[in-house]
């Protein structure tokens, strides 16, 4: 899902905006853009956690939501060692079950991608394959207060070390004054760092940190600014502001997708990132994607939870599942 | 699999014990009633559910003569303070028992339980909570210094909200002073059933809410009763206004909630995804069976393709079916009479040159079902654009101008509720203040709180309930009130204002009042 070209995102760009990129043209299109009214998108989104998934339909949601986990590790005390037991867990999540299926991607700091790699060895691939790709955070995650050449490093650097997939962050300041051509930008050039020798391309993650954004109106500004951009994902979160990935927050970027799907035909994948713990949760995004953007979103190269105490939650209740009772912490293993 | 086709989560049933057959609940306790015995059903499968007793004319009378009797020796002399705390203890009955009433409310009237557990049910609740702290506040209803109550409240709801319009006629009139004979709707009797046993555990004075069960019939006979002073009507216009008629020249006074045909406006700069929920909730809510139902859209003619687009494409995930599924989004339509109706006037727009789109729903085989449905292509003459249709039956009409807008949404005979959509706050407040509906929403619909006060303009009757003006209904100006006049030539002696024990010794008080804590207090457990 590199599928789209930079050259044609540009041009979609020129076409759907009707004119350059630049602040005064993004700005009378993203203010034109229908407002939210957040009570009304907090009870839907409210009305859509009410949904009662229960028997055959829980045991699929279970392992789908496995499948679509970003199984992350982003702290400063990172080591090797660390992302070698992030990348096993990753490819078997329950060792007492190996049915389980694997989660979509390992997701790190640039510097920890070559171990990544590694330890993934022959597992290292398409997560439509069932094999588990390789994410990196980069452009000076998570303020994204870096000059723009440090960024871009950054991600050539992630993607030479064999990073399918690329997390940037925007520059949430510029975007909060107004300069939304600079974002813009930016994203373009990290969209371009993404591409490797042979001419393919990692995937690019464009986080919005929707905590630092502060309005709905912005959230959905910021989609659809890094949509036109060329972004493959936008995901809510670093998972180092609060408040992260929330329900309401990830509707209203479905709905983005939604609308752009059904003017461009181009399907764009969507992350919610942060906060996401228990299964019960992550079943009402499962619902809310179904529901919102259609069933065909619930598969790795649409959707992805950024998470990493969620697996052990979801294991726990596949486990009650088959065998009609709660174990404990203990049966599951930490990473 | 597909994922979006949930696996089936019912609500148990278990949970209700519900009686082979129910008599009338007079005087405290259930009787056989002497007409004759009707079958209450499931709309969503037709099977029976039980026996209902009917009430004659005698029937009739005797809770008349019941509820004089509380309100001569009990009610009317009982403090505010006292007569609050029944009120909490019946809200929190309520509460401990919300599983159970939502079921059988779901199971007898067809809404999905989803509604009843999440709407109706906490709203009666609330309602009772809400009128329990008027009870001793009566002197700031408005009326001055120690408003009379009126004496016996006659009370007749419609089958759309069988628990929820029951909590909104009994709880002001109670906390008032009043005293009640109720009679639901003859399709769906059973939850104020349950509520008599709630009186019952409640420790509720015999006689001070008496519910009868019967058909329209029974209702008449009701209002058109001597002893009755006050008539609360919840229902079709038709009725509402054959009851004016009837008690015209009486001194009964009257409070009459009637039809609706809701304006739902949406401006061109309206929060657009909200908007289509908002519609869908205005419209589809309990299968559009809401007298303020945002029955009619007015879209603004430049975004019509636009909306009506999105609206299909979010009625498609719309989920028909089994009320007690706790993922059905629509119900069964409460009876077949009901169903028959949607269906004529449905025929009427088409033959009227509207254009027709059900949303695709496999409809069950047994019970009483109807798809969400749109017209588009209607005009404001068009019967569907007129008449009420009380069901998931939407017009959609456009408009260009906002003086356009507000000339159609008042274009009615009837002005109970009006929606406007726009992100825009001075157009709304400019438009809300031309717009002759009782409830107006601004980027929301089908909202209720019991301080709100609800109520219509024309034919959608008069008088307001909830809020203080709710209560007001119930009450009357100091010394004015027929049955406190009634009750002093009956019992000259004691019929002195309930407030009389405030002018006592301190200490008698304080003994009236812990011998008052104690008989209130008492039974609270089941």
């Amino acid at each position: 899902m590199s599928g789209t070209s930079i050259v044609s995102a540009r041009e979609r760009a020129l076409a759907v905006l009707g004119g350059e990129p630049d602040d005064a043209t993004l700005r009378r299109y993203l203010h034109g853009i229908p407002g939210i009214d957040a009570v009304g998108l907090e009870q839907r989104a409210a009305g859509l956690g009410t949904r009662s998934i229960k028997t055959t339909s829980k045991r699929w949601a279970l392992d789908r939501i496995i499948s679509l986990i970003d199984l992350t590790t982003l702290e400063g005390a990172d080591t090797p060692g660390k992302v070698r037991s992030l990348v096993a867990k990753a490819m078997t999540p329950d060792p007492a079950d190996p049915t389980s299926p694997r989660v979509a991607a390992v997701c790190v700091y640039g510097d920890m991608v070559p171990f990544a790699v590694d330890a993934l060895g022959a597992a290292h691939g398409d997560p439509d394959d069932g094999l588990v790709s390789v994410a990196a955070v980069a452009t000076a995650f998570p303020s994204g207060r870096a000059s723009l050449a440090i960024k871009l490093a950054d991600t050539a650097d992630a993607v030479a070390a064999g990073a399918d997939e690329i997390d940037m962050v925007i520059d949430r300041g510029a975007f909060l004054a107004g300069r939304y051509g600079e974002v813009f930008d930016q994203i373009v050039q990290v969209k371009e760092a993404c591409r490797r020798p042979d001419g393919s391309a990692a995937s690019l993650k464009v986080i919005l940190e929707t905590g630092e954004l502060n309005t709905y109106d912005n959230v959905r500004r910021a989609s659809w600014l890094s949509i036109l951009a060329g972004g493959d994902f936008i995901k809510t979160s670093t998972g180092k502001v609060s408040p992260a990935a929330t329900l309401p927050v990830t509707l209203l970027m479905l709905e983005v997708v939604r609308d752009w799907h059904l003017a461009t035909g181009q399907r764009i994948g969507v992350k919610p990132a942060g906060g996401i713990r228990s299964s019960k949760d992550a079943i009402k995004y499962l619902v809310t994607v179904a529901e919102t953007v259609g069933e065909e979103w619930l598969r790795p190269h649409l959707f992805r939870f950024g998470a990493s105490s969620l697996l052990n939650d979801v294991l726990l209740q596949r486990q009650k599942l088959a065998t009609g009772h709660y174990s404990g912490a203990d049966y599951v293993t930490i990473d | 699999m597909s994922f979006l086709e949930y696996a089936p989560a019912p609500e148990s049933r278990a949970i209700l014990s519900l009686r082979d057959s129910y008599g009338l609940f007079i005087d405290g306790e259930f009787v056989d009633g002497r007409g004759t015995p009707f079958q209450t059903i499931s709309p969503a499968s037709e099977e029976r559910i039980a026996t209902i007793s009917n009430a004659n004319e005698a029937d009739v009378a005797d809770a008349v003569a019941a509820a004089r009797r509380a309100y001569d020796n009990v009610w009317s002399r009982m403090s505010g303070r006292d007569r609050g705390k029944y009120l909490f203890r019946i809200a929190r009955l309520v509460q401990e028992r919300a599983r159970e009433l939502a079921v059988a409310e779901s199971l007898d009237n067809g809404k999905p339980i989803k509604e009843s557990r999440d709407v109706d049910v906490p709203l009666v609740a609330a309602w009772f909570f809400y009128y329990a702290g008027w009870a001793d506040k009566l002197d700031h209803a408005g009326l001055g210094a120690n408003p009379r109550s009126l004496g016996v409240a006659a009370q007749v709801i419609p089958w759309n909200f069988p628990l929820l319009m029951l909590a909104w006629k009994i709880a002001p009139a109670l906390a008032a002073g009043n005293t009640v004979v109720l009679k639901p709707a003859e399709t769906t009797p059973l939850t104020a059933l349950i509520f008599a046993e709630i009186l019952q555990q409640a420790d509720l004075p015999a006689g001070v809410v008496n519910i009868i069960t019967g058909a329209g019939d029974t209702g008449a006979t009701l209002v058109a009763h001597d002893g009755v002073d006050k008539v609360a009507f919840t229902g079709s216009t038709a009725v509402g206004r054959a009851i004016a008629k009837q008690i015209a020249g009486t001194d009964k006074k009257a409070t009459l909630e009637l039809g609706g045909k809701a304006a739902n406006i949406v401006f061109d700069d309206a929060p657009i995804d909200q908007a289509i929920e908002g519609i869908v909730n205005g419209i589809f809510f309990n299968q559009g069976h809401v007298c303020c139902a945002g029955s009619r859209l007015l879209v603004q003619e430049n975004i019509h393709d636009e909306v009506v687009e999105r609206l299909k494409l979010r009625l498609s995930t719309l989920r028909l079916g089994d009320p007690l599924d706790k993922n059905t989004d629509v119900g069964a339509i409460n009876s077949k009479e009901q169903l028959e109706r949607i269906r004529e006037l449905s025929d009427v727009g088409v033959a009227e040159g509207a254009d027709r789109w059900s949303a695709p729903c496999v409809i069950p085989e047994n019970g009483f079902w109807y798809a969400p449905t749109i017209f588009t292509n209607v005009q404001t003459s068009s019967r569907i654009a007129r008449e009420e249709i009380f069901g998931p039956v939407l017009s959609v009409l456009t408009f260009r101008t906002p003086a356009e807008a507000i000339a159609k949404a008042n274009n009615t005979p009837y002005g109970l509720s009006a929606g406007i959509w726009s992100d825009k706050g001075s157009r709304i407040l400019a438009v809300a203040d031309q717009l002759r509906a009782g409830v107006i929403w601004a980027n929301t619909f089908n909202r209720f709180d019991p301080a709100s006060p609800f109520g219509g303009y024309k034919e959608s009757g008069y008088g307001r309930e909830g809020g203080r003006h709710g209560l007001a209904a119930y009450l009357a100006p100091s010394a004015v009130g027929r049955g406190a006049a009634q009750s002093s030539l009956a019992a000259p002696a004691t019929a002195k204002p309930i407030e009389t024990a405030d002018a006592a010794p301190k200490r008698t008080r304080r003994a009236a009042q812990r011998r008052q804590t104690d008989s209130a207090t008492k039974g609270t457990k089941r």
